[in-house]
């Protein structure tokens, strides 16, 4: 098999895993999940082979070529976001095993959830901006359908307002791919800097397509559909929401400001706009979640402060002399920031399943009734605050780095600021569950199931800053930020 | 005036009337309207992108963005559909028809369901 197989096998593995899904009966689904899960990881591996000996890896769908057909591009940043989502869906296979059952909620869950894997998977290995359009929307689809799971009226609301805000933001986005193929005549991410005209047009699409992507990913002003979409959902889909498709549109916004429009626009000017955003999103989401009674809402506004984070790191990344590194930050930061959260939702959902609320304030006592599902809770509480040696840390202490060494030292103030409120929100959950005496009675008692996936997620979140060389070094590799002036193979712009 | 730059001005305009009214109708089904008048505009100026593209060697239209309206409108269709079930559930479950800020934004009390209105039985469909 070559890589002309392996690189369309991992959106096709899920999509058919998907089709069974729905025809396959409940107690067998397992074979199903299983084939997928194995095809993937086995395509991912080779994969990784290929990209480390080789570098970068490309190839034409049906030999069509770039202006007709598209092309299919793994680089070191798309390798490590590839097993982020395999390494996160993993984890919320088990969890939602046992948080479904063989409930009839179970049968809708399954063809949804692998179509989610398939519409990462293909995010993130396509090199056509228009087919990003296409997984995003059908992301947000997908979300809206997991949203509504939960059939409570407010779940309703919140997928409605969600679908509502991200269809907007995919048409502002397709406008702006609308403007560079104007202007181009292209639409290939690794090769669009060379075809890009400077020009109003390329500034109204970098406008539009920032605006379109910032609303899908709750920038700071925009993230009014966020937490009650994140919290009404049932408790797998929050982590699968929170954690991976957020990154979603903040991947592509990546591509665009590093990849794509460095050539026509200057686009460090902009990176003051991004700070600034990101700054009062960690500082605003940090205090939101504060002031939450309820844990899943203290979590979803954690998201908007820590979606804050990525674009502090945006704002670094645009000057040329600290881009390496703060690539390779915010790459790492977001990756380490979906397992940390996804682990805290997931531990959320064992409090509501065996208390039957999530009240923050009626957890008296639940660090003895409840000692697993709190303990994951405070492993993962740790990578958000960045505490050492947690990957949250190495993100953010990488940041700080960078913005010291260009000198921007104010750009490292925030986070500062915003571990320490993240510490205030983390530490009040847990001290309220420390309490001792009239430990409230539980509910249901909480299976396993509901529990060693978050230990695990939470468990990878701290190992990640142990461990944080070998990611770093992959995030880099055929980065055209580090190569400036990457071609494709045989055809010179 | 070329056609192409008249229908780009008419989708520009289109997409402002959507988003005007997106943003400021709290009646869920204008908003789904307005994103799909929002939708043709995009459309169209993608169209008029086509007509412009080609050189004077080549003088038939751009099969490229074609395509892509073609997979906008696929998409634009199943989100409608998927808008418009999603607010018949909305409003079976809880009688309304606007999202709950809406009203809080403009001060405005829903009327109570009417008589047609079907609301829930209270049914739990999560242990069939």
């Amino acid at each position: 098999m070559t890589t002309d197989h392996l690189l369309p096998a991992l959106p096709v593995i899920p999509l058919f895993g998907a089709l069974l899904a729905v025809i396959v009966p409940l107690n067998a689904l397992w074979v199903v999940l299983l084939l997928v899960t194995f095809g993937i990881l086995g395509s991912l591996i080779s994969l990784f082979a290929v990209l480390v000996s080789k570098g970068p890896i490309r190839s034409s769908l049906g030999g069509w070529g770039v202006p007709l057909g598209i092309d299919l591009y793994v680089d070191g940043t798309g390798m490590m976001l590839l097993a982020m989502t395999a390494g996160l869906m993993i984890a919320i296979t088990f969890y939602s095993h046992a948080y479904f059952g063989h409930g009839r909620r179970a049968r809708r869950f399954w063809p949804l959830f692998l179509l989610v894997w398939a519409s990462l998977n293909n995010l993130f290995v396509t090199g056509d901006i228009f087919n990003m359009y296409v997984t995003l929307e059908l992301l947000g689809l997908l979300s809206v359908g997991l949203i509504a799971l939960a059939g409570t009226p407010a779940a309703y609301a919140a997928a409605l307002r969600y679908l509502l805000a991200a269809l907007c933001g995919s048409l502002f986005y397709l406008l702006g791919v609308a403007m560079v193929y104007s202007n181009s005549g292209n639409l290939d991410w690794m090769v669009l800097r060379f075809h890009l005209v400077s020009g109003p047009s390329a500034y109204i699409a970098l406008g539009l397509i920032t605006a379109g992507l910032m609303l899908k990913s709750a920038v700071f002003p925009l993230h009014f559909w966020l937490p009650p979409a994140h919290a009404n959902a049932p408790a797998p889909v929050s982590a699968l929401l929170s954690a991976l498709m957020i990154k979603a549109s903040f991947y592509i916004a990546l591509r665009m400001w590093l990849w794509v429009f460095p050539g026509s626009i200057p686009t460090e000017t902009a990176g003051p706009l991004f700070g600034v955003l990101g700054a009062v999103a960690i500082i605003y989401g940090s205090l939101q979640a504060l002031r939450q009674h309820r844990l899943k809402l203290m979590i979803a506004y954690s998201t908007v402060a820590q979606l804050g984070y990525l674009f502090v790191f945006f704002a670094l990344s645009m000057r040329p002399e600290g881009m390496e590194q703060a690539l390779q930050a915010v790459v790492f930061f977001a990756v380490s920031h979906a397992f940390a959260k996804a682990a805290l939702f997931m531990a959320s959902g064992a409090v509501i399943r065996s208390y039957g609320h999530d009240w923050i304030d009626g957890l008296q006592g639940s660090a003895e009734r409840l000692p697993a599902v709190m303990f994951a809770f405070g492993i993962a509480g740790v990578s958000i605050m960045g505490l050492p040696p947690s990957g949250g840390f190495v993100g953010k202490y990488l940041l700080m780095n960078t913005a010291v060494e260009q000198g921007q030292w104010f750009w490292a103030v925030v986070p500062a600021l915003g571990g320490l409120l993240a510490a205030a929100y983390i530490f009040r959950v847990i001290n309220i569950a420390m309490k001792a005496g009239r430990a409230a009675p539980l509910a249901r008692p909480v299976g396993s199931g509901l529990i060693w996936p978050a230990w695990g997620l939470a468990i990878i979140a701290v190992l990640l800053g142990l461990l944080a060389l070998r990611p770093l070094e992959i995030i880099a590799i055929g980065s055209p930020v580090f190569e400036a002036g990457l071609l494709p193979p045989g055809g010179a712009p | 005036m070329t056609a192409s730059l008249w229908y780009a001005l008419i989708g520009a305009g289109l997409v402002t009337l959507g988003l005007h009214s997106l943003t400021l109708t709290p009646h869920v089904l204008r908003k789904v309207i307005a994103l799909n008048i929002m939708g043709n505009g995009v459309f169209l100026m993608l169209i008029s992108l086509a007509r412009r593209l080609p050189d004077a060697t080549n003088p038939a239209p751009d099969p490229v963005p074609q395509a892509m309206v073609l997979t906008g409108v696929v998409v634009a269709i199943s989100s409608t559909a998927l808008a418009l079930a999603l607010l018949r559930r909305y409003y079976e479950a809880s009688g309304r028809t606007h999202l709950p800020e809406d009203d809080a934004l403009w001060g405005i009390e829903e009327e109570p369901p009417g008589r047609f209105a079907v609301m829930p039985d209270g049914e739990d469909d999560d242990d069939h």
